[in-house]
């Protein structure tokens, strides 16, 4: 065995500089040249200001905005210092209350049931951009009421963000809701 | 289950099965030792890691020698990993200002990486610098990966070779591994990846002022490059806690489908490039089949019990249509999570973009069951293949004592030697994992940990004693782990999982390697057949999953009946 430590060693120091300094370095130079901007976090900025990633969710509490999946991060929702899911169980008590809790929530503004499911579940990360297309039509009522548009305008916007599935079939409809409620701030009234 | 659903799972394992047939050819003549197309840029670098390392790549080892070169390889990357972790305050590239991590949970870390697991009891976004990341972390990646191709090679060399007492060098198998195959197609897919929105910087994060005025840190890295390796290594540890439901780490259903694609078909290949190197394709497509069977049952069980989803929540008024999605994230939706899941457990992988802890009793089951039956389906690299080759040889010979005929494999005779070590390896999984969760399940702070108490702590404890012993990584991540118990047993169970498992199958390599090679006659119990693929497939499920069932009926089997009768915990 003690003979196999010398080029055990040197082995995983060499491979050290080839894998883990050469390839990211080299890789993020390509980055740099090929897609500066996604290679930096898809960042998106409002007045020279950056207000958040494309791909990452943000909170909305406001009735003016059109608000997105619960969030299990902690201390805060939507915190991208610690991203995660609730983990809790099917059977646990405390996933039935939280999601009874939302459920009345959603209900005060006036939606029906049956809720879309996405409207009252974490996320695996805590951060998911997206609600679903349901999700977004159940909140426009809610939405126009608040800014004083008409429903139809505010379902036109949801309907022109809806991301349909890649050549039909791969992955899933969704509306990223950043980019729906910057949009909606800047639809003249 | 829908329509569009099932043609999503479809296409991504029709374009697996198309890349088997290259990329089995491809590595055959790598590890053949031939010169591959990547020669004239490689070759300079392979000749002077060997100068430098004082490899001579010409001089082949024994058994034993093969195996104790491993275990000294594994020892360093060990011992730097934990090196970088501890002292990472005082490395470059750490634009957090992250401090020491600390000892329990480097020690945790670094068998976790060294045993190509990838359990993580730590939250890379705040515990991680990019430096510990990427030349440590990420470089474990490839080098267990490689790791395990040699160890899997080796053991394909055996039923090449006739009367021989060497099975290669460890060294250039391991070194053309990382070179030839885990490090091209690492650039190609870290190229897409970064085309498809993964952040690759050196950065450590940004701070943007949300349209609410709030403040969100976001924390970037070089994410793009590391979550290639992580895959195609089936190593399944994230840059982020979240690890691939991330958005940066998964932003949308095409980097979905490279993350599963990467992770499924080095695997895969390497099933067909031991039919390849021991001049018997047929052999390979059966084991394939064999192993596909399994893989897709685990797909549509999972994928069916997600949809049916959690009657529990629907009760409150939840539209069913969508199923849990609890722990799921949109763009994915049930098919694609589901199909990660069962893939990420057939595997070694690990690495998840929905979580399995918020997943239905059955659900969770799944991917849990899979882990127990060795993670063969297709396994993770180079380890899948040889539990595999350890499940094709007690077939062998279940089939040889039903039949009266001499068990032979590949025409090498199996006798009392090679099963007295494949039972060894065979029941190092269920000793660790039963005994660890036994004692676990007893100790009041060990039970502390758990999230969801109930049946499903139960399953959570269980879960995470399958993923470390079988070299997973994925997690019911309601258990708190990141205790001084959990690190410590934990670790000891990835070590157990690997090296305990792995020594007796290279034993087996030796044994049969001296053998001499007899041609196939009458007598032969064919192994090329459906017939063999059936008889292979009840092996994994008896000697693999039989042991099992019995904590399952206490874990996910009764937090079934418990959801499906309305009652919480």
């Amino acid at each position: 065995m003690l003979k196999h430590l010398r080029p055990a060693f040197s082995l995983v120091i060499l491979m050290t500089l080839v894998t883990g300094v050469a390839y990211p370095f080299a890789m993020t130079g390509v980055a740099k040249v090929a897609a500066p901007a996604k290679a930096e976090g898809s960042l998106i900025a409002k007045d020279g200001q950056i207000v958040g990633s494309t791909l990452i969710g943000q909170n909305f509490s406001s009735d003016r905005y059109f608000w997105p999946r619960p969030s299990a991060t902690s201390p805060n929702p939507y915190d991208p210092t610690g991203s995660g899911g609730s983990n809790l169980g099917p059977t646990a008590a405390k996933l039935k209350d939280r999601v009874a809790g939302d459920v009345d929530k959603l209900k005060k503004t006036g939606v029906a049931t049956p809720i879309p499911a996405d409207a009252v579940t974490a996320s695996g990360s805590g951060l998911d951009p997206d609600i679903t297309p349901q999700n977004a039509l159940m909140q426009v009522g809610r939405v126009a009421q608040a800014r004083g548009l008409d429903v139809g305008k505010v379902a036109d916007l949801v309907n022109a963000h809806v991301e349909k599935r890649l050549f039909g079939f791969i992955g899933e409809p969704h509306v990223n809701v950043l980019e729906l409620n910057m949009a909606l701030d800047a639809l003249k009234s | 289950m829908t329509l569009i659903g099932w043609v999503q799972i479809g296409f991504l394992l029709a374009l697996v099965l198309a890349s088997i047939k290259p990329l089995g050819l491809y590595m055959a003549k790598v590890f053949s030792g031939e010169k591959t197309v990547l020669a004239p840029v490689l070759g300079p670098l392979e000749t002077a890691i060997y100068k430098l390392s004082g490899i001579n790549r010409d001089k082949e080892q024994g058994w034993l020698a093969y195996t104790l070169a491993m275990l000294a390889f594994s020892v360093a990357g060990f011992v730097v990993l934990y090196a970088i972790m501890r002292l990472q305050a005082y490395l470059p590239v750490n634009p957090q200002g992250f401090g020491a991590v600390p000892s329990d949970l480097a020690f945790n870390t670094s068998a976790s990486f060294v045993t190509n697991t990838n359990w993580q009891n730590y939250s890379g976004e705040a515990v991680m610098s990019n430096f510990t990341q990427m030349a440590g972390l990420a470089v474990q990646n490839f080098l267990s990966a490689a790791t395990g191709m040699a160890l899997a090679i080796a053991v394909t060399r055996a039923f090449i070779r006739s009367k021989a007492e060497t099975v290669g060098n460890f060294w250039v198998d391991t070194t053309r591994a990382t070179l030839y195959v885990l490090l091209p197609l690492s650039i190609i897919v870290t190229i897409a990846f970064i085309f498809l929105g993964l952040p690759q910087t050196m950065d450590g994060s940004v701070t943007a002022t949300t349209l609410e005025g709030a403040k969100q840190v976001i924390t970037l890295g070089p994410v793009a490059s590391q979550e290639a390796i992580k895959q195609l290594g089936t190593n399944g540890g994230g840059f982020y806690n979240a690890n691939a439901a991330h958005p940066f780490e998964n932003p949308n259903a095409i980097a979905n489908y490279i993350n599963i694609f990467a992770m499924l078909s080095i695997s895969a290949a390497m099933v067909y490039m031991f039919g390849q190197m021991t001049g018997n394709r047929k052999q390979g497509w059966v084991l394939i089949s064999a192993i596909a069977v399994l893989l897709i049952a685990g797909i549509g069980i999972t994928y069916w019990a997600e949809t049916a989803g959690n009657p529990i929540l629907t009760s409150l008024g939840l539209d069913p249509s969508m199923g849990n999605m609890e722990g799921k994230e949109v763009r994915f939706g049930q098919a694609m999570s589901t199909l990660y899941t069962a893939v990420t457990t057939g595997l070694s992988d690990g690495g998840v973009n929905s979580m399995i802890g918020s997943y239905t009793g059955i659900g969770g089951l799944v991917p849990m069951f899979l882990i127990h039956l060795g993670e063969v389906l297709p396994g993770g690299v180079g380890s899948g293949l040889y539990g595999l080759i350890v499940f094709a040889v007690l077939s062998v010979f279940v089939a040889g004592l039903m039949v009266g005929r001499t068990p032979e494999f590949l025409g090498k005779k199996i006798e009392s030697r090679e099963m007295k070590f494949a039972m060894l390896a065979v029941l190092i999984l269920p000793l660790v994992i039963l005994a660890f969760s036994a004692i676990s399940a007893m100790l009041p702070a060990a039970v502390a940990a758990i999230g969801t108490p109930g049946p499903h702590g139960l399953s959570e404890i269980l879960y995470a004693f399958t993923s470390a012993a079988g070299n997973n990584g994925s997690a019911m991540a309601g258990l708190s782990g990141n205790t001084v118990w959990y690190n410590t047993t934990l670790g000891i169970s990835m070590l157990l999982g690997r090296f305990a498992y792995v020594v007796p199958v290279m034993a087996i390599a030796g044994s049969l390697a001296a053998k001499q090679k007899i041609p196939s006659s009458k007598g032969t119990f064919p192994t090329d057949t459906p017939l063999f693929a059936g008889l292979l497939i009840g092996i994994i499920l008896i000697l693999g999953g039989l042991q099992f069932f019995p904590s399952l009926a206490l874990g996910p089997i009764v937090e079934h009946f418990a959801m499906m009768a309305g009652q919480t915990f």
